[in-house]
């Protein structure tokens, strides 16, 4: 059937269009081959870069392996030995206090300024650069060395609390404060989600706001019920990526205690430990443990995440 | 809330009404918006003062780095950046130089293999197009930590640590998801009639991407550059891991060396190299804030 319909179109006139069918066919197997061509890149980054050493993770995290000797399966055992040691659960108390004060502190500031700068303020651009600009710097070794000086014996906050009489501490050298650093650093890049703040404030229709004076709604309840809701997404974005990328905070930490994850293992950023592992004491196979529970981690806490979100994100209509 | 409304419909003109009461308003108006103009410049220099304070330390002689907290300098002098620059074996210019060439390689890599990706995510029809969108958005997601090791042993017997292709050729590979994610939503985004009026004319998929396509997508391609080159440009873990050899340090990892090398008469110093690595980003900053400002608020780039 299909071969003389084939037929038949070459043979007729030219006047004569291929059946659509045929024609459709055609392009689609077309588009199948160059959408391969097109994609061949990440195909190949998929295997190599990440399926690939995905599926070698996994396999080293059942082994003993430091590199110079083949690796040598050991089963469970790596996992076992993480349950027995103090670093890994110091690590994971640190990191779980870095993102849980941090990041919705973080927020907090973002929308409390985005609320602030939203509505017909002059000059807006200049105070959205300004209180932009740290995210912007962060996560650089620059602003961390700057952060060691801030923060040092004789930095700026003991400088400046020596106006009012008051003796600083050695907040870097103090394992009840150097994490606090820390978390101040992250809170200072608000920027980010104010602007995405920003913009999700934007798109609440100013009648909503009208509608509520005219029947006499105060600024409060403005806020707590057409403000918060109607935000609700954007929070829940933010949120998200706040805390997957708080969880993988690395340069900081690494700057700010010398690459030990001191004093007394304060800062020991759970990366931290995996660094010190994998790349300091080679110990690899361990290492890979390690990281194969921070990505169950990550898993666990975004699938929370989004299944709380059912009871208090509101996506309109 | 009440009165920045009111500040949003300034001076209403009305020839009538009572002047008075209209004065007094007026008043109490600007008196609100100076207080709050007021507070956020104070809360304004208050985030940026550290910052200020790097600036002005990396040009005050050294003594009075850590005994004089004002940014109003009283002596200023090049010979901070003098002796960072020239700290070590290698000067300052070569870990600029490297990172230059790291960066820029990332952004073309970047740029070159996730517009593709994207166009036929976006706009191809195949049949393994949803899985393959969807294990982009999942990947956007993977931390990195679970892949470098084994990334790092592979380099590693391949004889390429201390070169830059591990930090490069990733890129080429389009590790990068978010962008790709970025850019299908801004293909969208182009009206389909333009590359379906080009495929009718009779050019195929890749003159269509060429000529239609690609040339629309200016705006998320300068978003990409922009922040793969900061992102880069910033980023530490991988430069740490892979660049141990002084010749081939970046400014990151080189700073990192000079933190563990200079006690602490050496401040103004560290601040004079610190304040230039950030140079390049200020730059950018400066000349492309509103695309990175359009940026972060309709993808969430940090």
């Amino acid at each position: 059937m299909s071969q003389t319909l084939t037929d038949s179109a070459r043979s007729g006139s030219q006047a004569a269009p291929p059946p659509p069918s045929r024609r459709k066919r055609k392009s689609w197997r077309r588009q199948e081959g160059a959408a391969h061509v097109f994609m061949l890149p990440w195909l190949l980054g998929l295997v190599l870069v990440t399926a690939v050493p995905m599926l070698a993770s996994l396999y080293l995290s059942f082994t003993n392996y430091n590199v110079l000797s083949s690796p040598e399966f050991i089963g469970g055992e790596n996992f076992a030995r993480l349950v027995e040691d103090p670093r890994f659960w110091n690590s994971v108390r640190v990191t779980v206090t870095y993102v849980f004060v941090s990041v919705p502190l973080q927020l907090a500031f973002a929308l409390l300024l985005a609320l602030v700068l939203d509505k017909g303020l002059r000059g807006l651009a200049i105070y959205r650069s300004a209180y932009y600009l740290p995210s912007l710097l962060g996560g650089s070794v620059a602003v961390a060395v700057l952060w060691r000086q801030v923060f040092g014996h004789s930095g700026l906050v003991n400088q400046f609390l020596a106006l009012f009489g008051v003796e600083g501490s050695s907040w870097l050298q103090n394992s009840g404060t150097a994490l606090g650093t820390l978390i101040i650093l992250n809170v200072w890049t608000f920027g980010s989600p104010m602007i995405i703040f920003l913009a999700g404030l934007r798109q609440i229709p100013e009648e909503y706001y009208e509608a509520a004076r005219v029947d006499g709604a105060s600024a409060v309840r403005q806020f707590s019920k057409i403000t918060v809701p109607l935000l609700t997404p954007i929070i829940f974005f933010n949120l998200i990526l706040q805390t997957i990328g708080a969880f993988q905070a690395f340069t900081q930490a690494h700057i700010i205690s010398g690459g030990t994850g001191g004093p007394s293992d304060s800062t020991l950023f759970y990366t931290l430990y995996i660094y010190q592992k994998a790349f300091v004491s080679f110990d690899m196979g361990y290492a890979s443990a390690l990281a194969w529970v921070l990505l169950a981690v990550i898993g666990i806490i975004t699938a929370v995440h989004f299944t709380l979100s059912k009871y208090w994100v509101f996506y309109g209509d | 809330m009440a009165e920045s409304t009111m500040t949003a419909t300034e001076h209403p003109p009305t020839s009538t009404g009572r002047l008075g009461q209209r004065a007094s308003m007026t008043q109490r108006r600007r008196r609100s918006s100076i207080l709050r103009h007021g507070g956020l410049i104070l809360f304004g220099i208050f985030m940026l003062y550290p910052l200020i304070w790097m600036a002005v330390s990396a040009f005050k002689p050294g003594h009075l780095v850590l005994t004089d907290p004002s940014i109003i300098p009283t002596e200023l002098t090049l010979e901070n950046f003098r002796l960072g620059w020239e700290v070590g074996e290698y000067t300052f210019l070569v870990f600029f130089a490297n990172s230059t060439i790291v960066a820029l390689s990332c952004v073309a890599g970047n740029l070159i293999a996730c517009s593709l990706t994207a166009y036929a995510l976006a706009r191809l029809e195949f049949r393994a197009r949803k899985v393959y969108f969807a294990i982009v958005l999942v990947s956007v997601m993977l931390p990195m930590h679970v892949t470098i090791i084994p990334q790092y042993i592979i380099f590693a017997n391949l004889d390429l640590v201390n070169t830059f292709v591990p930090l490069i050729l990733p890129k080429f590979l389009a590790t990068d998801a978010f962008f790709i994610f970025l850019m299908v939503q801004f293909i969208r985004g182009i009206p389909r009639e333009l590359d379906q009026a080009a495929w009718i004319d009779g050019s195929g998929p890749f003159r269509t991407f060429w000529y239609i396509v690609l040339p629309l997508m200016r705006p998320a391609l300068i978003t990409t550059a922009i922040f793969t080159f900061i992102w880069t440009w910033n980023d530490f873990f991988g430069q740490l891991i892979y660049l141990t050899d002084n010749a081939v340090y970046t400014v990151p990892v080189a700073l990192n060396a000079l933190v563990d090398s200079t006690s602490n008469q050496g401040v103004g110093t560290l601040m004079a190299m610190s304040l230039l690595s950030l140079a390049p980003i200020l730059c950018f900053f400066a000349f492309a804030q509103k695309y990175l400002i359009k940026g972060i608020s309709t993808t969430g780039l940090k």
